[in-house]
């Protein structure tokens, strides 16, 4: 079971108060996660990462364990704590000021 | 009973008011989606309980909600803007070649006669459209793909499609305005569509009379002439009675003709307002303060409103969809500030009060006479 953790804006777009756990199926990546966040709920479709590239929206970053995953290849594995769900994989939206 | 509803979007959020016939009293609900941008809301012609919102940041990109009960709650819905086809290049800020890029819908306009059709216009501009209630768009790319389009260049707001119009008379027949590329018409729903500007001169382009480039900030129309169009343009205020084909300036005795909101009166389509502001990097009413001009024929004659609004020290904004009318008996005006105001006549401009102040900075203003 993966957690998965989304910033205030998105947890309200789909009416939920804490954490998400999901079912990945295969390799869990960025993408394989995010794949299975968009089918379990379509309003964030679009909201992460573009809809048709896929690729992640600019002020969107993804952590785990205390690391900037954002770089990473999206198909890069997750580190395995995140696999075991002993860590959650974090959706940030970068700070701004202001 | 008669009464209004008014949808405020705003930079942080969107507000609804609702009062009855009387227009006395309001009652405000919201925010709605806070923390978002609420670029435009509009309701259904044909069925006031059908709400739809333009959501965006820059964060999480662009959402479309929609309400089925007159905005008490919502559901998102499609929110997939794909440019048709390969959508090529416009001009940059430098001239250079630039790919079409989405950002955000600056305005929906629901059908007049069917709640699930509306229009969306959007940044990088293209009109696009939906016909089962937003669950899908679709791009109407002959607008983008007509000859100048590779031509247009942003405004300092972004190129954005901010104006949409479609003929009470005849369907076919669409006009849009884009920043800053002009007026455009199309008489076959939306296949074909041609640049409408003859008439206007822009300081701020080489060829002041070019076909496009101009920077139109609004278009307002009244149903009963829909061949005759007001425009608030980045200066100038200006009218056709042609449907575009040509048009000729009504500024006259204004005392600044930079603005952004303009709306026409919903019992007297001679009857206009707009807001002037100082100029184009002064974004504020002239002298601190903030009047609304009246023009009672359509041409150069045009009188301050100012009883109850604020006369000295006012230095907000109103933008360009942040003006609307009710269609009561006693014609109400409405519009929005940066300020986080909105101000409202009942009586056709004669005199204004706050119906909400301290909002966030008012983006758009929509009412819903409400039978």
């Amino acid at each position: 079971m993966i957690r998965v953790v989304l910033p205030a804006h998105l947890k309200t777009l789909i009416n939920v108060s804490r954490e998400v756990e999901l079912d990945v199926v295969g390799v869990v990546t960025q993408r394989s996660v995010v794949d299975a966040l968009e089918i379990r709920y379509p309003a964030l479709l679009g909201t992460i990462r573009d809809p048709v590239t896929k690729k992640r929206r600019a002020f969107v970053r993804f952590f785990a364990c205390e690391e900037d995953l954002s770089h990473e290849d999206a198909d890069a594995p997750l580190p395995q704590s995140v696999v075991d769900g002993k860590e959650p994989f974090f959706v940030i939206g970068a700070m701004a000021g202001g | 009973m008669s009464g209004v509803r008014v949808l405020v979007g705003t930079r942080k959020g969107a507000f609804i008011l609702r009062s009855d016939g009387k227009r006395k009293n309001w009652d405000v609900s919201g925010p709605f989606f806070g923390g978002w941008e609420m670029y435009h809301l509009k309701g259904s012609p044909v069925d006031s309980n059908r709400i739809y919102a333009a959501q965006s940041t820059s964060w999480f990109g662009q959402l479309i909600q929609r309400s089925n009960d007159g905005g008490v709650t919502w559901e998102p819905v499609g929110n997939q803007f794909n440019y048709d086809g390969v959508p090529g290049t416009h001009q940059w800020y430098d001239g250079t070649p630039h790919p079409w890029e989405f950002a955000r819908v600056w305005h929906l306009e629901p059908s007049l006669t069917d709640p699930d059709k509306v229009l969306a216009g959007v940044e990088d501009a293209a009109l696009f459209q939906t016909t089962n209630g937003g669950e899908s768009w679709s791009e109407l790319s002959g607008l983008r793909e007509q000859k100048s389009g590779s031509s247009w260049q942003p405004g300092a707001g972004g190129m954005c499609l901010h104006t949409i119009i479609v003929s009470p008379e005849n369907p076919e027949r669409i006009f849009v305005a884009i920043s800053a590329a002009g007026a455009f018409r199309t008489d076959d729903g939306g296949t074909t569509w041609r640049p409408i500007n003859k008439g206007l001169h822009s300081e701020g382009i080489p060829d002041g009379d070019a076909e496009v480039g101009h920077c139109v900030h609004h278009i307002a129309m009244h149903p009963a002439k829909p061949d005759t169009l007001f425009m608030q343009k980045h200066w100038d205020v200006m009218r056709s009675d042609n449907a575009g084909e040509s048009w000729f300036e009504i500024s006259g005795n204004l005392p600044t003709d930079f603005g952004f909101a303009i709306d026409v009166h919903a019992h007297e389509p001679e009857t206009v307002f707009v807001v002037p502001i100082k100029s184009d990097s002064e974004h504020y009413p002239l002298d601190g303060q903030l009047r609304v001009y009246r023009n009672r024929g359509g041409g150069d004659e045009w009188e301050p409103l100012t009883k109850g609004l604020p006369q000295s020290d006012c230095y907000v904004n109103v933008l360009r969809d942040a003006m609307s009318v009710d269609s009561l008996d006693s014609c109400g005006v409405y519009f929005g500030t940066t300020g986080g105001q909105v101000y409202a006549s009942m009586n056709g401009g004669d005199s204004w009060e706050a119906i909400v102040r301290d909002l966030p900075a008012v983006l758009s203003v929509e009412v819903q006479t409400l039978a």
